[in-house]
């Protein structure tokens, strides 16, 4: 048998700690990116990254706290196990992070530093400036350099994954991919591949993702037979920075160390914001929400910011929507030491030093929660079966998914912080899942009986790469094309979705699809040739986009970031006791009636042409039982009540209902737009 | 702009083109129409789209390097109106403002072209790889957090490992040379990369790793190799090569005070040699 190896698609924080890890174990591992991996999409993320600490603890937080945030958050989409898994490492990531040599900002006598972040009453959240994912992303780069001197990890920087290579027996031996500058096509034999390959975010045209986050490798997966699940749940981040070319994120962790959003009251108000009163700045988050305040989860701050500007024209500009986000009642010096990266981006590109004068920002298309269909075995406690070959694979055996390309961790809605933390996680579990499953095979993909698949694959996509290069001119234009995506997507699947709308985006979704496949080229040469590549990456992009549209249009509820507001439940209006309890019970029943039917994961099939079927799978949800998530929702006092009721008399009544305290009621209006 | 000043209607874009390694460059002019608040990277993304010179001839889209477009990847830098910079936030009211004519793109002279405005600086990584800038831990099991550091010290690393080995510091060095392989027909990209790499022994490292070593020999754990990195920064291609032009700190779009590292690390080389004397 010749030597076994392993492929890793993608040099994020979760590419990065699986070859880290496998290479540990002494596998063979080739490492595959874009870009060189030091330039990951990982570097943008700015915050932090969440675990249970020293000091919260001691305030009665737990692993089970975090994991009870991170369910609650995410509408109990998930499957608990991995999420349990998750947070029960997540202080020993950041021990091990720590440990590599990340500078994350120390208190004076040299302990890490937390702050707080949304969706949580904890500090949990551990950075390094405001450039945290960049300091982690450098932590597992230089990790990975060091095992590439030492001979355990082959790098492969410019090369785009093309496919899996599956073998009769439906099982991934490898896969194809090409050379960005060569365009040199390869096959890559491989015993596991690892696709970490990030989130889906251009699809939407522009949006807070770097460019590189395509979702082309998911959905030259899901082509070849791979299954894409929870593609709906699409998260956009409250606070953003549009521009021409890039919607750029303005961190949560500005909110977490006392940022404040508001609009002036008087509509348009012409004044300088430093000159308007404090009774005239409508705090809306804060007013709203007072026990959460400006870090609600991000579903909730999003449609609050959209609905200010677009339903109560309270918009700070009239031609532009954007709310006002102020740090300038923070002192120059804690600004600079906790959230220098980014005020430095904001003073860059706008021009506007923030210390002095409030952000304008605007929600912005930002973290896919759905992804690859991952599977995982589960154990009697309910976490996950270490070195079990299931966890993390797809359906086709063989073929992994971890990070933001995978669909398990952060299900309707993930909490600021979680990211960084499950695609490190992902990648060190995977390792000795994936060591066990190949150690389970008895030969190599690089054995000889292989060598015919391989060469097969390769002449395939070399074919399909020369009759592109061969389309006619005069054709549609690939750039244009994608604009047009976006503009659809964005109407149709962000923050508030219709019926009608989604239907109208699906049938010109379809439309954009024909036109691509009509797409000419300005450049038909073998060399560096951006122009096919990115054809071939706009190609891609329609299998997902449909499947979004498809399961949002199917999907008629209200769960975490997918916001229909027909199907949304209002709250208890009533003030008569009798009459509120009467409508607190309806309330419960109807969300009792609205889980069995949604509370499920959408899986997404694709035909050769790309087109997805839908299917429904249940959600394992066997240790913390759902419940209704009542951020600022009218009498969520009475409803919390009524289900505490409810739950109790269902349980043991021997055992205390374990109740955390996140989901007490804020009395308040509805967290949700009204028609526009 | 004041309202009585004539309305911008376009501007031109002027690019030094270059089909592929070892080709003529050659120049090219695109004329833009003007946006408020565009950047470099949304004109080259105008020139993908239309794919079409000043004159209206059809020409291939000019090829360049972006991922994060928020300057934190390092990715596009390129040289911009003759300064070194990231394209991204080299912003087309500002350069318009500083040179009214035109904007003009090149690629990075330091580094072997590709393509038009796309570079290989795999050199920055590899020099990386020479002054063994990790922090070289026994495994990545559980073995509880990392040393407790004083925030003044926190303070002096984090600024240098914001690196983002974009290039720019090499780019403004006088000391730093172009070194350049050239493509054997049908020559395997493993071997390319070989023989380039080979190429590059005893050439200068330049002030970013020189500034990693320094962030690494601060870090406790890092530190333990200390004496190895300095080897590194005294052999050939080493600290000695740097002339003090400081070219490198104005450039830094990071701000690290990279002139601050080399001078420490001079020092401690200094030390680290006549130890080293005494030693044998």
């Amino acid at each position: 048998m010749a030597e076994q190896r392993v492929l890793v698609v993608g040099g994020g924080l979760a590419g990065l700690a699986a070859a880290m890890k496998l290479a540990e174990l002494d596998v063979a591992v080739d490492l595959m990116s874009l870009v060189p991996v030091k330039r990951s999409h990982s570097a943008c993320a700015q915050g932090g990254i969440n675990s249970v600490n020293d000091t919260t603890r001691q305030q009665g937080d737990s692993e089970y706290h975090h994991f009870d945030d991170t369910v609650y958050g995410g509408d109990f989409l998930q499957h608990q196990p991995p999420v349990k898994e998750m947070t029960d490492w997540a202080p020993r990531i950041i021990d091990l992070m720590d440990r590599l040599g990340v500078p994350f900002n120390r208190t004076k006598e040299g302990f890490r530093d937390q702050r707080r972040f949304g969706g949580t009453l904890y500090k949990r959240t551990a950075f390094a400036g405001a450039t945290t994912g960049q300091q982690l992303l450098y932590a597992l780069d230089e990790q990975v350099r060091r095992c590439h001197a030492n001979g355990k990890v082959n790098t492969f920087e410019g090369w785009d994954f093309l496919g899996p290579i599956i073998d009769d027996d439906g099982r991934c031996r490898g896969a194809t991919a090409q050379n960005l500058v060569t365009m040199e096509i390869r096959a890559f034999p491989a015993d596991a591949v690892v696709l970490a390959t990030g989130g889906c975010g251009l699809i939407f045209g522009r949006s807070t993702m770097s460019m590189a986050c395509t979702g082309s490798a998911a959905s030259r997966s899901v082509q070849y037979g791979a299954h894409y699940a929870n593609g709906e749940f699409i998260q956009v981040h409250p606070t953003a920075i549009p521009g021409a070319d890039k919607l750029r994120l303005m961190s949560e962790s500005a909110r977490g160390e006392g940022g404040r959003v508001w609009v002036p009251r008087r509509p348009q108000d012409s004044r300088a914001p430093r000159d308007i009163p404090e009774e005239e700045r409508y705090y809306f988050l804060e007013e709203r929400y007072p026990k959460y305040g400006n870090l609600v989860p991000r579903d909730i701050a999003t449609r609050e910011i959209f609905n200010v500007c677009v339903n109560e024209g309270l918009s700070v500009e009239a031609d532009k929507q954007c709310v006002y986000l102020d740090l300038t009642h923070i002192s120059r010096e804690e600004l600079d030491r906790k959230l220098g990266g980014i005020l430095h981006i904001y003073e860059k590109f706008q021009g506007v030093d923030p210390r002095i004068e409030p952000m304008k920002i605007f929600p912005a298309v930002h973290y896919s929660m759905g992804g690859m269909w991952a599977d995982y075995e589960r154990t009697a406690e309910g976490g996950l079966a270490p070195d079990a070959p299931r966890n993390h694979q797809t359906n086709i055996p063989g073929l992994y998914a971890i990070g933001e390309c995978d669909y398990q961790y952060h299900g309707a809605n993930r909490l600021g912080a979680n990211s960084l933390l499950s695609c490190i996680f992902t990648g060190l579990f995977v390792g000795p899942c994936i060591q066990s499953s190949i150690e389970s095979l008895g030969e190599s993909a690089s054995d000889a009986k292989f060598d015919l698949l391989l060469r097969a694959e390769r002449s395939r996509k070399e074919m399909e790469h020369k009759q592109l290069l061969e389309r006619p001119a005069g054709g549609e234009n690939p750039y244009l094309i994608h604009q047009e995506l976006g503009q659809e997507m964005t109407k149709a699947a962000t923050v508030v979705r219709r019926n009608d709308q989604l239907t109208a985006a699906l049938d010109k979704v379809s439309e954009l699809h024909e036109r691509a496949r009509n797409c000419s080229l300005s450049d038909t040469g073998m060399w560096t040739n951006q122009n096919v590549m990115f054809t071939k990456n706009l190609l891609d992009m329609f299998p997902l986009a449909k499947a979004l549209l498809k399961g949002a249009l199917a999907r008629d509820e209200c769960r975490g970031a997918h916001y229909k507001p027909d199907f949304d439940m209002p709250g208890v209006e009533s003030q008569d006791p009798g009459e509120r309890r009467r409508q607190a019970e309806m309330w419960c029943d109807k969300f009792e009636e609205k889980n069995r039917k949604w509370l499920k994961t959408t899986v997404a099939s694709f035909d050769a042409h790309g087109e997805p079927t839908l299917s429904y799978e249940d959600v394992d949800t066997s240790l913390i039982p759902p419940r209704p998530r009542l951020y600022g929702i009218v009498g969520g006092d009475i409803i919390e009540q009524v289900w505490k009721e409810r739950s109790i008399s269902q349980s043991d009544p021997t055992k205390p209902a374990e109740q955390s305290g996140n989901g007490a009621a804020e009395t308040s209006r509805s967290p949700v737009p009204a028609t526009s | 702009m004041t309202a009585t000043a004539p309305k911008r209607e376009s501007f031109d874009v002027r690019i030094l083109r270059q089909s592929g390694p070892g080709e003529e460059s050659r120049w090219e002019t695109f004329r833009i129409p003007y946006e408020p608040n565009l950047n470099v990277i949304s004109v080259l993304q105008k020139i993908a789209a239309t794919a079409r010179t000043a004159e209206g001839t059809a020409t291939t889209p000019v090829a360049w390097d972006c991922n994060c477009l928020e300057e934190v990847c390092g990715a596009c830098t390129m040289v911009i109106n003759g300064r070194v910079r990231q394209s991204c936030s080299a912003l087309v009211d500002k350069l318009l403002a500083e040179s009214p004519g035109e904007i003009e793109l090149q690629p990075m002279s330091k580094f072997p072209v590709v393509r038009d405005l796309v570079v290989d600086r795999s050199r920055m990584f590899r020099a990386l790889e020479r002054v063994q800038a990790w922090v070289p831990v026994d495994d990545y099991y559980d073995r509880g957090g990392g040393p407790n550091v004083p925030q003044e010290l926190q303070e002096q690393r984090y600024p240098l490992s914001e690196c983002m080995t974009c290039g720019c510091c090499v780019e403004a060095c006088p000391q730093y040379g172009k070194v350049e392989v050239h493509r054997r027909p049908n020559e395997s990209q493993e071997s390319y990369e070989q023989r380039q790499a080979e190429a590059e022994e005893g050439q200068f490292l330049g002030a970013a790793a020189i500034s990693q070593t320094m962030l690494f020999n601060d870090h406790a754990t890092g530190g333990m190799i200390a004496a190895e990195r300095l080897d590194a920064l005294t052999a050939s291609g080493g600290i000695q090569e740097c002339g003090n032009a400081q070219n490198c700190v104005a450039v830094c779009p990071k701000e690290i005070p990279l002139t601050t590292s080399i001078a420490r690390a001079g020092r401690k080389t200094t030390w680290h040699m006549i130890k080293k004397w005494f030693d044998r």
